[in-house]
């Protein structure tokens, strides 16, 4: 049977009613319109739905709503605006870093956990937490730039 | 996106009262004859406001027929448009195809959205920025030479007399054919093309908004899934719907024939359906399929094979003293998109309105409107953007399923993602090929002959056929459909021999086609076509009768390659990457070179590339590859320098991992542990050299990289370890018995 789940979204309490097995990206998807995680294979193989729930990146397609109540959830939506962007939204933008963008969300969301943990990492230690996302049109080195460009720029 | 927040009603509101009246059918055929000086499809939709319109309030909006694949060709269309109109790019709105008003370009492919769409923009523009300055000049009494216009703004060169595109727009100034009479601007004026722009789309995508088919919500919008036979030829042999009807949430169970699906309120109601109606069907699944292992040797001994000799020169030299021949192979390959193929459908005001990320709106409409059995003027196809395809996967036929679902369920507005292994499972791949080459060297080490066999199934199975109906779904239904006759797609272009006319000077060769009808595994467009194979295959064997030649493999390709731009790419890619005739590798490391112009008439790539192998386990790993090419006329030199590493890095990817997976049955590889992909670790650095040439026509790119860098990888390990790859891809088994082999 539904039932209500409470959610901490992007700093901002949110209720859904829904089973509490539904995958974590649908609640986000559709019941709170927040529609930057991607489904993208539904097991955890690709990193297109990555969230970060407590600090921790995850796969939002094999997360269940009710694993994460009253957790902090993070999506790409809550961590820049227009005015105000996330240096890595703005080192995506500087290097141009895709193509067609559908695996962009995941990148940018296992880069911020990575960046909010090891704050200068190497090209390796990108490569490595980005292991498990994966790109199809081959922006894989414009996507390590962006995220070297952002670490700068969050240095300064 | 703006058309995504629309509702219902606002939809088609909006849609009648946005644009001014211009011919909605393309004239083609008629068009073509009657002003055959029109470039690409401004041809066939010669109305200049199909292209284009001034809007009161300062922009200008731009209707092309080419739809964003996430290649970057919405802008560099709206670089093109904004230059010859002497507007910022901020002013110019792109508008994505609808076949309620966009001119009608086709597909989206063959890396012709700039060669040929942007010539056809540029000639509108061009001819649009003409008409209004004669407007201006009429309106204020000015002679057209003494006007200048600047960003929109008209004015006198001398004297106070202005006025602006925007309020001339009332003259509704493009209600009329395009002559293709006004010049283009010359290249030394150009401030926008050649000059990196940031990608229109790519701030909604870093902020998460939603811009993808996938994200679409419209009002009283439910969910679809589809539920697939286990195999291509499966029959079902019960079914018992009734179960999953009463699950929660579920609208409608949609059955006809094999063409099974569900629509339910909620996605992961409508995924639980799908689940639920696939342990409630039993299938009798045939071993129809052949042998994985011998898969090319079946292939080339089909029945109704067409043998064509495709390119023949004949001319008497020396006899040769040397004679080599070897056999290449490339396997299945998926398009395997990141986000699995999606649609969405709905009667809107009796017409079924379909959105899709399909390369082909219109050929898409038309084979919708067989499958449905609906007038084709009664089908809207709108274009959304979706995950990057590589040519035809299954955006095309996610289209048809919503429509099929959405007619299930009374014309409710029905969105359909397919599951992962929906994709792996039924998009269409590109085909396996075999390549045979043979050729005599002089006794001067010269190539005297050079004889090329390529057998392969079509590589173009789109819709949009005159007869048939290519969409999956239309395949499966009670009363089902029949593909259309596949068919070669002709030279130059070319299908499976795409790219097998080499473009070095050879005195004698004779390319020869074998087109293979039969399609025991669903094949249609993959990124380069033919290409991938031809190139693998003709730039390995250059490298093998340079060695037979005891020749430097660049300086060999030079001694056979006349064209200039050849030259120029070849000598480049050799100067970056620091080449040295003649290096001797230390049985680990090596680099090797390969070289093609795509389809023979685009651009030109030369590829250096860089492996280490590890010759305990065959694992190869390239480390860097180096690139030189042009474009002729570049537009966008960071969007093209994109493309270029796109496609080193994909083709990476397919020259060391990939190949479709079955057994007798039935499809095996069905996610991404079955079918894997590069992962960042695995990449290789690249470096691009752009050659610009600002002064000519700007050539096909998007696909031009991915070619040679199979062949660059193959010699780079024979290179390293001596072990000569003819089949792709090159696992570590592979590579490990082939070093072993010596």
């Amino acid at each position: 049977m539904p039932e209500t789940y409470h959610l901490r979204v992007n700093g901002a309490p949110r209720e859904v009613t829904l089973e509490g097995d539904t995958p974590l990206l649908y609640a986000l998807r559709n019941d709170l319109e927040l529609s930057a995680a991607k489904f993208g294979c539904g097991l955890a193989q690709c990193g297109a739905c990555t969230v970060i729930v407590g600090g921790v990146a995850v796969r939002s397609c094999r997360t269940e709503v009710r694993a994460v109540e009253n957790r902090d959830i993070t999506t790409l939506e809550g961590i820049g605006t227009d005015a105000k962007p996330h240096p890595l939204q703005t080192a995506f933008i500087a290097e141009q870093a895709m193509q067609c963008g559908y695996c962009i969300n995941g990148m940018i969301m296992s880069a911020k956990a990575l960046l909010d943990k090891n704050p200068k990492p190497t090209d390796a230690q990108i490569r490595e937490a980005l292991a498990g996302n994966l790109c199809r049109c081959g922006s894989h080195n414009r996507i390590v730039r962006a995220i070297l460009r952002a670490s700068k720029e969050m240095a300064t | 996106m703006s058309s995504m927040a629309l509702t219902r009603r606002e939809f088609g509101g909006a849609l009648g009262g946005l644009v001014i009246a211009f011919g909605m059918a393309p004239r083609t055929g008629l068009g073509a004859e009657s002003a055959p000086r029109l470039p690409g499809m401004l041809a066939a939709n010669p109305r200049l406001d199909a292209w284009l319109r001034i809007d009161p309030v300062g922009t200008v909006t731009i209707f092309t027929g080419r739809v964003e694949l996430g290649q970057g060709a919405t802008t560099a269309l709206a670089q093109i448009a904004a230059e010859e109109l002497d507007i910022t790019m901020t002013r110019v709105r792109m508008i994505p195809v609808d076949t309620n008003r966009s001119p009608n370009e086709g597909v989206t492919a063959g890396s012709n959205s700039i060669e040929a769409g942007g010539a056809a923009l540029r000639s509108a523009a061009a001819e649009a920025r003409a008409i209004l300055i004669q407007h201006a000049s009429q309106r204020l009494g000015v002679p057209a030479d003494q006007l200048s216009a600047d960003d929109g703004d008209i004015f006198a060169k001398s004297g106070p007399q202005r006025t602006s595109y925007w309020e001339l727009a009332a003259d509704m100034p493009f209600a009329r054919d395009a002559t293709n009479s006004a010049p283009a601007k010359p290249a030394k004026d150009h401030r926008l093309v050649g000059r990196p722009a940031q990608r229109l789309d790519i701030p909604d995508k870093v902020m998460g908004r939603p811009i993808f088919i996938q994200d679409m919500r419209l009002p009283g919008m439910v969910h679809g899934r589809i539920v697939r036979p286990p195999s291509y030829g499966a029959e079902l042999v019960r079914l018992d719907e009734a179960s999953v009807r009463k699950l929660p949430g579920v609208i409608a169970v949609a059955r006809d024939g094999r063409f099974l699906g569900v629509v339910a309120e909620r996605e992961e109601q409508a995924i639980a359906a799908r689940t639920a109606l696939m342990k409630a069907a039993t299938w009798r699944v045939p071993a129809g399929l052949p042998e994985a292992a011998t898969v090319h040797d079946y292939l080339k001994a089909r029945p109704d094979i067409d043998t064509k000799t495709v390119n023949e020169k004949t001319a008497s030299v020396q006899p040769a003293a040397k004679t080599l021949t070897a056999t290449y192979r490339k396997p299945y390959l998926a398009h395997a998109s990141i986000g699995p193929s999606c649609g969405a459908a709905g009667l809107i005001d009796d017409i079924l309105t379909v959105w899709s990320h399909t390369q082909g709106p219109y050929p898409l409409r038309a084979d919708i409107a067989k499958a449905t059995s609906i007038a084709p003027e009664k089908v809207r196809v709108i274009h959304a953007q979706g995950a990057g395809c590589y040519g035809h996967n299954g955006a095309d036929d996610a289209a048809l399923d919503a429509a099929l679902l959405s007619l299930s369920a009374n014309g409710r507005l029905v969105k359909v993602q397919w599951m992962r292994d929906d994709e792996f499972g039924w998009e269409p791949f590109g085909s396996a090929m075999t390549m045979a080459a043979s050729a005599g060297l002089s006794a001067d080490g010269a190539i005297v002959d050079w004889q090329y066999d390529v057998w392969s199934c079509t590589h173009n199975m789109r819709p949009g056929n005159r007869q048939g109906v290519n969409l999956l779904a239309s395949w499966h239904l009670a009363k089902p459909f029949s593909n259309a006759t596949p068919a070669e797609l002709g030279l130059p272009a070319g299908g499976g021999d795409r790219n097998a006319v080499p473009t070095y000077d050879f005195p004698n060769q004779k390319i020869v086609d074998h087109f293979i009808p039969d399609m025991p595994l669903r094949v249609s467009a993959l990124r380069t076509l033919g290409g991938f194979g031809n190139v693998f295959a003709l730039e390995s064997f250059m490298d093998e009768l340079a060695e037979a030649a005891g020749a430097d493999p660049v300086a060999f390709r030079l001694r056979h390659l006349k064209d200039e731009r050849g030259r120029a790419v070849l000598q480049a890619a050799a100067e970056k990457a620091g080449w040295k005739p003649s290096e001797k590798s230390d049985g680990v490391r090596g680099r090797g070179v390969a070289f093609s112009r795509y389809e023979t008439t685009k651009t030109y790539v030369a590829l250096i590339a860089d492996v280490v192998v590890d010759r305990a386990t065959g694992a190869v790993r390239v480390e860097r590859v180096t690139a030189a090419a042009d474009a002729g006329q570049t537009i966008n030199p960071d969007g093209l320098r994109n493309q270029i590493e796109g496609g080193i890095i994909q083709g990476t990817s397919w020259t060391l991992k990939e190949q479709v997976k079955f057994d007798k049955e039935r499809i095996l590889s069905r996610d991404w542990v079955g079918y894997p992909i590069l992962t960042f670790a695995e990449v290789p650095a690249v470096d691009v050299v752009l050659i610009d040439h600002p002064e000519l026509p700007s050539l096909g790119a998007g696909e031009a990289s991915q070619g040679p860098i199979s062949a660059a990888i193959a010699n780079a390990v024979r290179h390293a370890t001596g072990a000569r790859l003819r089949e792709l891809p090159f696992t570590p088994e592979r590579v490990k018995a082939a070093i072993a082999r010596g």
